[in-house]
C-alpha cells in the first residue's frame, strides 16, 4: 500500500515536471517611464504597425492591389485548406464535449467563474461579432435570395427553395464554424494560463510542442503576427464603421456623412473606449455589453413582433432547415461549382474569423475562468448558435418577406449594404426609433471591440501580463482610432481596403497555426487529465 | 495615534521597497501598532505566482519574513481582481476598509515626465485623493 501511493506520488512529481519552465512572466519587459513591455513584440510590433499605415498612405493603390492579390491568392488557391480546417475545429470542438477530458475546469478543481452566465453570454458577442450580426443580419440573407453576390450551392435567386437556402447559408458563416474557432483558440489560452501556469499571451498554447523555445523568437513571431492581425482587424473596421454608422445617420437625419462627420464618430467611439478601458472590465465591458445585450434583445423582440409573429414562426423553421440541409453541402470542399459564393463569402469569412480568433479568443479566454472544458465548449458552440438563429430568422427572415412582398426599397435589391439593416426597419412601425437604436448598438459595439481589442493587445505586448499600467492599453485603444482616422482622411477607402485585405491574410498562415494549437491542446488536455487521475488516486 | 498600518505591496518589486518597508516598520514600532501588508493579483499567472493561491500565499511568507526581521506584528492581505491593471487602486481602498487601518504608508517615485503625460498619475496620489485615511509617501 505504502509502495503503491509513493508510484503514485513519483508519477505526479514526474507529471507535474513537465511543466516546470523556468519561465517567469515579464522577465522580458523593459521597464521604462512607468511603462511595461515586451521585448522585442512590444516595439517591433508598434514599428511594424507605423511603416504599414505610411506605406499604405504612400502608396494606396499599390498597397491595395498587393495585399488585395494576396488575400484573393489566398481564396482561390487555400480555399480547400481554409474549409477543411474550419470543419476540423467544429469536430475537435465536438470531440473535447465529449470525452473525459471535458470534465477538467478551466482554473483548477476549486475555480469559481468569475462572472455570472449572464454577463458572460453578453460578453462573448463584445469582441467583433455584435457588430457584424447588426450589419450583416439583413443583409446576407437579402444578398443570397437576390443573387446579389452568388448564390449559396448555385441555388436559382427569388425561388422558393432561395428562401431556406439564403437563411441556411448565413447561419453556416455565423453559426457552429466560427464559434469553434474562437473556441479553440480561447479554450487552449486559458487552459495553458489558468491551469498550466503559463503567460496569457498566444506562444504559450505551444508549449506542449516547442517547450521553451515558444519564450524565443519563434514565440516572438507568432505574437507580432497576432497584434498586427488585431490591431489592423480592429482600426479598418472602425474606419468602415464609422463610414457605415455615417451614412445611417445620414438615411436617418439628411445629413451629410462625409469625413467630418466620420471623424467624429471615430472620436467618439475611442473617447468612450477609453472611459470604459480606464473603469476596467467589471465597470467597462461588462457593463457596455449588459447594456448592448438588453437593447439588442429589444430590438429583436421588436422586429419579430413588428415583422408579424406567424412570419417569424415560419422564418424560425426555415433558417433551422435550411441550417440543418446546408451545412453539410457547404462544408464540402471538392467539386463545388458555386465558386463566387464560396470565395467571395465562406473563404473570406473563414480568413476573417481565423484572423480575429487570437483578439476574440483571447478575449473570452479572459472571462472563463472557473468553469469546465465540457460547459465552456458547449456554451460557446451552442448557446451563440442558437441565440443566432433567432436573429437571423428575425432580421433576416423580415428582409426577405419585405422583398417577396416588395415592399420598401430592399425591393429593388441591395444598393448600399450599409443601408440595408435601416431600410428594413424603415417599412415597420416606430423606424425613426428603431434606426437611432440600431445606430447606437453599432456604436457601442465598436466601443467594446476597441477596448476589448485594446486588453488584448495590452496582454500580448506585455508579454502576458494583466497588471501592466492602463496607460498601455490607452496607446492601444488611441492608436486604433488613430489608424482609422489617418487611413479614412488621407488614403480614404482604397487604404482601408489594403490594410483590411492584409489582416484578412493573416488568416492563411494563423490557420496551421490554429491546427496545431489543436494538437497542441490536446496534448495539454490529457496531460491535466492523467495528472487528476493520478491525484485522485493518491486521495483515494 | 494610529491603531494599525496598512502597506501595499508591489510582491515582484520588493527589492526596490527597502526604506518604505523600514519606515513602516519604524512606525509600527513607534505607535506600537501592527502592520498588514496589502497585495493585489490578477486571476491569470503574473510575475509573482503562478496562481491566486500561490500569490497569497507569497505574501503570508513575505508578511511573516518582515515581521521575524523588524521585530512588528504583520499580517496579510492578498486581493484579487479580474482586472489588475485597471482596478488597483480601487482594491487597495477596499483593502484600507478591510484591514480598518488609520495609516497608509506606501513607496511612489517623485513625479516626473511620465506623470505629466499619463492620463493616471501615481497610485499613491490617487489614494491620497481618494482615500480619508492619513497616507505616508515615501520616495
Amino acid at each position: 500500500m505504502h509502495e503503491q501511493s509513493t508510484d503514485a506520488e513519483q508519477l505526479i512529481a514526474d507529471l507535474e515536471e513537465v511543466y516546470e519552465t523556468d519561465y517567469e512572466v515579464g522577465q522580458d519587459n523593459i521597464e521604462r517611464f512607468g511603462l511595461d513591455m515586451h521585448n522585442p513584440v512590444f516595439f517591433i510590433s508598434a514599428s511594424l504597425i507605423v511603416l504599414f499605415v505610411a506605406l499604405s498612405l504612400l502608396f494606396p493603390e499599390a498597397a491595395k492591389d498587393g495585399l488585395e492579390s494576396t488575400k484573393a491568392w489566398i481564396q482561390v488557391v487555400f480555399d480547400w485548406v481554409l474549409l477543411s480546417a474550419g470543419n476540423v475545429f467544429v469536430l475537435f470542438c465536438i470531440a473535447l464535449i465529449l470525452l473525459p477530458v471535458g470534465r477538467i475546469r478551466i482554473g483548477g478543481d476549486d475555480a469559481e467563474p468569475d462572472f455570472s452566465l449572464v454577463s458572460w453570454f453578453a460578453m462573448l458577442f463584445a469582441a467583433g461579432i455584435g457588430i457584424g450580426l447588426m450589419f450583416w443580419g439583413v443583409a446576407e440573407p437579402a444578398a443570397y435570395y437576390t443573387d446579389w453576390y452568388g448564390t449559396p450551392l448555385d441555388i436559382e435567386g427569388y425561388t422558393e427553395q432561395a428562401r431556406p437556402a439564403a437563411l441556411g447559408a448565413t447561419m453556416y458563416h455565423w453559426g457552429l464554424h466560427p464559434w469553434a474557432i474562437y473556441a479553440v483558440v480561447a479554450l487552449a489560452l486559458a487552459f495553458f494560463s489558468y491551469n498550466k501556469g503559463l503567460p496569457l499571451t498566444i506562444r504559450s498554447t505551444f508549449y506542449p510542442l516547442l517547450g521553451d523555445r515558444v519564450w524565443g523568437p519563434i514565440g516572438n513571431v507568432i505574437d507580432i503576427l497576432a497584434v498586427l492581425a488585431t490591431i489592423f482587424g480592429l482600426a479598418t473596421s472602425l474606419g468602415f464603421g464609422a463610414q457605415q454608422a455615417a451614412a445611417g445617420i445620414g438615411f436617418l437625419f439628411d445629413l451629410e456623412g462625409g469625413l467630418p462627420t466620420q471623424l467624429v464618430i471615430i472620436g467618439c467611439v475611442t473617447a468612450l473606449a477609453l472611459i470604459s478601458v480606464l473603469r476596467g472590465i467589471d465597470g467597462g465591458v461588462k457593463l457596455l455589453s449588459n447594456i448592448n445585450m438588453s437593447l439588442a434583445l429589444v430590438l429583436l423582440l421588436f422586429v419579430i413582433v413588428a415583422g408579424s409573429l406567424s412570419a417569424f414562426v415560419v422564418n424560425y423553421g426555415q433558417t433551422l432547415s435550411g441550417y440543418f440541409q446546408s451545412i453539410l453541402p457547404l462544408s464540402n470542399p471538392v467539386g463545388r461549382t458555386d465558386d463566387t459564393f464560396y470565395h467571395e463569402w465562406t473563404i473570406f469569412y473563414w480568413a476573417w474569423w481565423i484572423s480575429w480568433s487570437p483578439f476574440v479568443g483571447m478575449f473570452i479566454a479572459r472571462v472563463s475562468r472557473g468553469r469546465t472544458v465540457r460547459q465552456f465548449l458547449t456554451a460557446v458552440l451552442v448557446v451563440p448558435t442558437l441565440v443566432t438563429t433567432v436573429w437571423m430568422a428575425a432580421f433576416g427572415g423580415s428582409g426577405l418577406d419585405q422583398i417577396e412582398q416588395g415592399i420598401g426599397q430592399l425591393a429593388d435589391g441591395i444598393g448600399d449594404e450599409a443601408l440595408v439593416l435601416f431600410q428594413m426597419l424603415d417599412n415597420l412601425p416606430l423606424a425613426s426609433l428603431t434606426s437611432l437604436l440600431g445606430i447606437c448598438l453599432v456604436l457601442v459595439f465598436f466601443v467594446t471591440s476597441s477596448d476589448s481589442g485594446s486588453l488584448v493587445i495590452d496582454s500580448i505586448t506585455s508579454g502576458g501580463k494583466t497588471d501592466a499600467p492602463v496607460t498601455q492599453r490607452v496607446f492601444w485603444a488611441i492608436m486604433q482610432g488613430v489608424i482609422a482616422a489617418v487611413l479614412l482622411s488621407i488614403g480614404g477607402t482604397a487604404a482601408l481596403d489594403a490594410l483590411q485585405a492584409g489582416a484578412v491574410s493573416t488568416g492563411l498562415p494563423f490557420t496551421f497555426v490554429l491546427l496545431a494549437m489543436c494538437v497542441s491542446l490536446a496534448l495539454g488536455l490529457w496531460h491535466e487529465h492523467q495528472l487528476n487521475q493520478a491525484i485522485e488516486a493518491v486521495e483515494v | 495615534m494610529f491603531e494599525r498600518i496598512m502597506v501595499p505591496v508591489a510582491l515582484d518589486h520588493a527589492d526596490r521597497m527597502e526604506r518604505t518597508l523600514d519606515a513602516a516598520a519604524d512606525l509600527a514600532r513607534q505607535y506600537e501598532a501592527p502592520v498588514t501588508y496589502v497585495a493585489v493579483s490578477g486571476k491569470v499567472p503574473n510575475a509573482v505566482a503562478r496562481t491566486p493561491e500561490k500569490f497569497a500565499a507569497e505574501l503570508d511568507m513575505f508578511a511573516r519574513e518582515q515581521g521575524s526581521r523588524a521585530g512588528i506584528t504583520t499580517e496579510a492581505l492578498t486581493l484579487t481582481s479580474n482586472d489588475p491593471g485597471a482596478e488597483l487602486e480601487k482594491r487597495l481602498l477596499e483593502g484600507i476598509e478591510k484591514t480598518g487601518a488609520d495609516l497608509v504608508v506606501m513607496g511612489s517615485h517623485p513625479p516626473g515626465v511620465a506623470d505629466a503625460l499619463h492620463l493616471i498619475g501615481s497610485h499613491a496620489a490617487w489614494l491620497v485623493r481618494h482615500s480619508d485615511v492619513s497616507v505616508f509617501v515615501v520616495r
